[in-house]
């Protein structure tokens, strides 16, 4: 069953790289959005895929075998939320962006350097 | 007797430093007395290795040496033979009146301190190049002198003539110090020596060696560009930008020397080979005959100096090509000589500059009688130039002819070059020293006046100095002229230097025909130089516009480099940066057997069963299903409102699975991060007019969907031949039987991110605070900033392109 979710991530990778090369900023951030999630299930399959088994000690054991892998979880875990933060601040990002450069294409947003670029100077 | 011999010597070129740094404070508590002051460091030096002379005289070179970079073998090792000694007294001698007169010149100027801090930097790292034995701190002391020579010539950098020579300077002369760092690097590597002395004692190893040619060639670029030798001598004149002092020291008697000194040192090393001679006194020859015509050409007395400065470098630099005892000799006289009377007449056109505000030969005439100090100091060089009897010029120029007046036709050549080359520095000389003395008085842009005493010492102790050595002729030849010479040569040479006049010897006719041509030729000197300015005309190419071109094209080059790489479209960056990522994924996995690890030959027959349907619950392929086509709708949802729900779709998605693989606080995590990404981004989306579709062109689309899926198909390849190996499980081991016994948690997860990872949780919760402030600041600015403020016409054409 791995092989089938690593197919899955691969379907996820090429719809989040296909957004991310797209020109549009908003685009761009679902393409984010759809990579972030791959990575999380790469790495979460990456430590092996149990079923249904969570890593939670019953009441009253010491501890308990067969259940899954916890250390992806935790490490997914933390990304999830810390992938959420910048989805947000990309976001608001995005939108003041637009506001203040009326463009949401990246071609068109050339203030910090204008199309030619700077000439370096010909003198001592 | 104080402190020992290594650490006094190494002092000597340690002690300038000091005094630099301290320049400036002396300057502001001792003020117009600052030159007087800083004066008494390179006197005390010279001193110091004037006491050194009978011992290096006796054949005892003085050694010292401390350690450096032990774990390499190299020490920061000083050797006073005959050659360094003959070069460092100048080096301390002539600069102890240079830094008087500075003091002097540039009296009231608000950075003089500064100056003579620069200065005196510049006479440590000189110091420290002639005295160094190892070739590392030899080449740290020279680049060292190019730095200080950069500070200087850009003294004046309100200018901008003065900054261009300042970089030229640097450009040509880092150039040779590279490629002396380069031959340095071979030299050790062929002969195990970082010390000179040592590499001389290897005898041929060097000249046998099949690197002799890469090794000559190094060393010669570096010589050759320091000494500004045809055709690396453009920087020179350029260099005349900086104060006059500099110009009599740094571009006169002691920095441009390094090159001559360098070629000295190497003699024994790399000389006496075939190719050594021709190349010297081939360009040695072109560059005295060059620079003798340039000096005709000009009319600032500076520039007339600089030029014969890169004659006279030419000369020193085929007498060392020449290679025989009395060359050497030569070489070794005519270094002192030039020394003296090229840095007095420096200075002496500092005094006219100073008293008369010109330096304009043709500007400049009668000055006898209102200074007349400075006519008896110019004289006094003047005659030294010139290689009249009695002064330290003349028995140069009678050991040079001694050494080169042989029978062979290519030695006639080389004789009758140097004759000419003499004869044309002779007329510049006569010219320099009686030309703004005599004749009608000229009216100068500041009434003429004599120099004050801080200014017309230096240059008339040059001139008696010039005399003076002379006359001592058999100290002289003892105590410099054999010494240095035993030092180049490796073999003992013997001075015959003598004053007496003998009218039955060849020599006596060489000298009385370079007088002769030297007086022709300043007789016709304006016609001479409205002749060359003619011709110069007519060519209308120098090399110092070749520099600029080659500066230019290098700076051209680098913007269109910056530009072809740095180009600003977001998108191509990301097309170079995903290729790479499908490159990284694929092409490792092709080529380290990936491809029989995931499928190996043996288990092909059973290829179907690892691949069943049945693998997956029906519930489980329902939910793979649902992010299939949760992506799929994204990908070409119509409108906005589509896609954000597709995204919804698939995160859902992406929390069911986590939610069916034993994960539930993932799951509910997504869960909540799914939903609130879904309002906020409808939130938003709905306030943008934003384009519905995405309009990438066919070809765009094609190529992006290529990198898409190479780059997804390289993840599942990678991700499924790391699922066929084994996974070490020994942490998450650790962390199931430790939880409940030590943590006193249940649920592992949790335990994990609060308490034995707690700090990257901590992590994890300021880079979200810092999201959130940051987010807090965009929206906050946005009600007092408003749009930034576009230049009209773009700020249209953006608009026209959006809508």
């Amino acid at each position: 069953m791995d092989y089938i979710i690593a197919g899955l991530i691969g379907i996820f990778v090429t719809v989040g790289v296909y957004f991310l090369l797209s020109r549009s900023v908003i685009r761009m951030l679902l393409g984010i959005t759809v990579f972030g999630n791959a990575v999380n299930l790469l790495i979460f399959t990456g430590g092996r895929l149990t079923r249904q088994v969570a890593p939670i000690v019953p009441e009253g054991a010491e501890t308990i075998a067969g259940a899954a892998n916890p250390l992806p979880q935790a490490l997914v875990l933390t990304a999830i939320v810390i992938g959420f933060a910048m989805f947000i601040f990309l976001l608001v990002l995005a939108f003041r962006t637009y506001q203040s450069l009326d463009a949401d294409n990246t071609d068109n947003m050339r203030l910090a350097e204008p199309e030619g670029g700077c000439r370096p100077p010909l003198s001592y | 007797m104080g402190p020992s011999l290594d650490v006094s010597v190494i002092l000597v070129a340690i002690a300038p430093f000091l005094a630099a740094a301290l320049a400036p404070a002396v300057h502001r508590f001792t003020g117009a007395f600052a030159g007087w002051f800083l004066a008494i460091v390179p006197a005390a030096i010279f001193l110091f290795l004037f006491g050194f002379l009978d011992e290096v005289a006796g054949g005892e070179p003085v050694r010292a040496s401390i350690d450096w970079v032990p774990s390499y073998g190299i020490g920061l090792s000083f050797l006073i033979d005959g050659l360094s000694l003959t070069f460092a007294l100048m080096i301390s001698g002539v600069g102890t009146l240079i830094i008087v007169y500075s003091g002097a010149y540039l009296a009231g100027h608000p950075h003089q301190g500064r100056f003579l801090g620069f200065m005196l930097a510049f006479m440590g790292a000189m110091l420290g190049l002639v005295l160094a034995d190892n070739m590392l701190a030899l080449y740290a002391f020279w680049e060292l002198t190019s730095v200080s020579s950069f500070l200087l010539i850009g003294f004046d950098h309100a200018r901008q003539a003065a900054r261009r020579a300042a970089i030229q300077a640097l450009v040509v002369t880092n150039l040779g110090g590279l490629a002396l760092l380069l031959g340095a690097l071979m030299v050790q590597h062929l002969t195990g020596q970082w010390d000179l002395s040592g590499v001389r004692e290897t005898g041929d190893l060097m000249r046998l060696s099949p690197f002799y040619a890469p090794v000559l060639v190094l060393f010669l670029l570096a010589a050759f560009s320091k000494s500004a030798q045809f055709p690396l001598h453009f920087w020179l004149p350029n260099a005349m930008e900086a104060p006059t002092p500099v110009s009599a020291f740094l571009h006169s008697a002691t920095m441009v020397q390094a090159g001559v000194y360098l070629l000295a040192r190497m003699t024994p090393i790399l000389g006496e080979t075939q190719a050594w001679m021709a190349t010297l006194t081939v360009f040695g020859g072109v560059t005295l005959v060059w620079g003798g015509f340039s000096a005709l050409k000009q009319i600032d007395l500076k520039q007339m100096l600089a030029s014969t400065t890169i004659a006279s470098l030419g000369l020193l630099v085929l007498l060392i090509g020449q290679g025989s005892e009395a060359a050497i000799a030569a070489m070794v006289v005519y270094f002192v000589a030039h020394a003296f009377y090229k840095a007095g007449l420096f200075l002496m056109v500092g005094v006219l500059d100073h008293g008369t505000g010109t330096r304009d030969l043709t500007a400049l005439g009668g000055l006898m009688r209102k200074m007349p100090v400075s006519f008896v100091a110019a004289v006094l060089s003047g005659v030294s130039m010139v290689g009249l009897p009695l002064t330290v010029g003349y028995l140069a120029k009678e050991e040079m002819y001694l050494g080169l007046a042989h029978a062979d036709p290519s030695s006639i050549l080389v004789l009758l070059v140097v004759v000419a080359g003499n004869a044309l520095l002779a007329a510049v000389g006569i010219a320099i020293a009686m030309r703004p003395f005599t004749g009608a008085t000229v009216e100068t842009p500041v009434p003429a006046h004599e120099g004050s005493f801080g200014l017309v010492l230096g240059p008339l102790v040059l001139g008696l100095l010039g005399i003076g050595v002379a006359l001592a002729t058999a100290w002289f030849g003892h105590d410099i002229l054999e010494p240095a010479g035993t030092a180049i040569l490796a073999e003992p040479v013997e001075s015959h230097l003598t004053l007496a006049l003998d009218l039955g010897s060849i020599l006596f006719w060489l000298s009385l025909l370079t007088w002769a041509l030297g007086a022709a030729v300043y007789y016709q000197l304006d016609a001479l130089r409205a002749l060359l300015r003619r011709a110069d005309a007519v060519i209308g190419w120098t090399f110092d516009k070749g520099f600029d071109v080659l500066m230019f094209g290098l700076v051209r080059m680098a913007g269109a480099v910056t530009r072809f790489l740095h180009h600003g479209r977001l998108e191509v960056y990301l097309v170079v940066v995903f290729s790479f990522f499908a490159i990284a994924l694929l092409a490792p996995w092709l080529t380290l057997g990936g491809l029989e690890r995931l499928m190996p030959p043996s288990a092909l027959g059973t290829w179907a069963a690892q691949w069943s349907w049945s693998d997956l619950t029906v519930y489980e392929w329902a939910v793979v299903a649902i992010a299939i086509i949760g992506l799929v709708a994204l990908v070409i949802a119509q409108n906005r409102l589509v896609a954000i729900l597709s995204l919804g779709v698939q995160g859902i998605a992406v929390a069911m699975l986590f939610l069916l693989f034993g994960a539930p606080d993932l799951s509910f995590t997504q869960f909540m991060v799914e939903i609130l990404s879904v309002v906020v981004l409808t939130l938003v989306m709905t306030r943008l007019k934003l384009d519905e579709r995405d309009h990438r062109p066919f070809e765009d689309a094609l190529r992006d969907g290529t990198i898409a899926v190479l780059c997804g198909l390289g993840v599942t390849l990678l991700l499924s031949t790391i699922l066929t190996g084994r996974l070490d499980n020994e942490l998450s081991g650790v962390f199931l039987a430790t939880s409940v016994p030590i943590a006193h948690g249940h649920n592992v997860v949790n335990v994990i991110l609060v308490d034995y990872r707690g700090f990257d949780t901590l992590g994890e919760i300021s880079v979200v605070m810092a999201a959130g402030i940051a987010i807090l600041a965009l929206i906050r600015g946005q009600r007092g900033a408003g749009r930034i403020p576009l230049p009209p016409a773009r700020s249209e054409r953006i608009k026209g392109m959006v809508r």
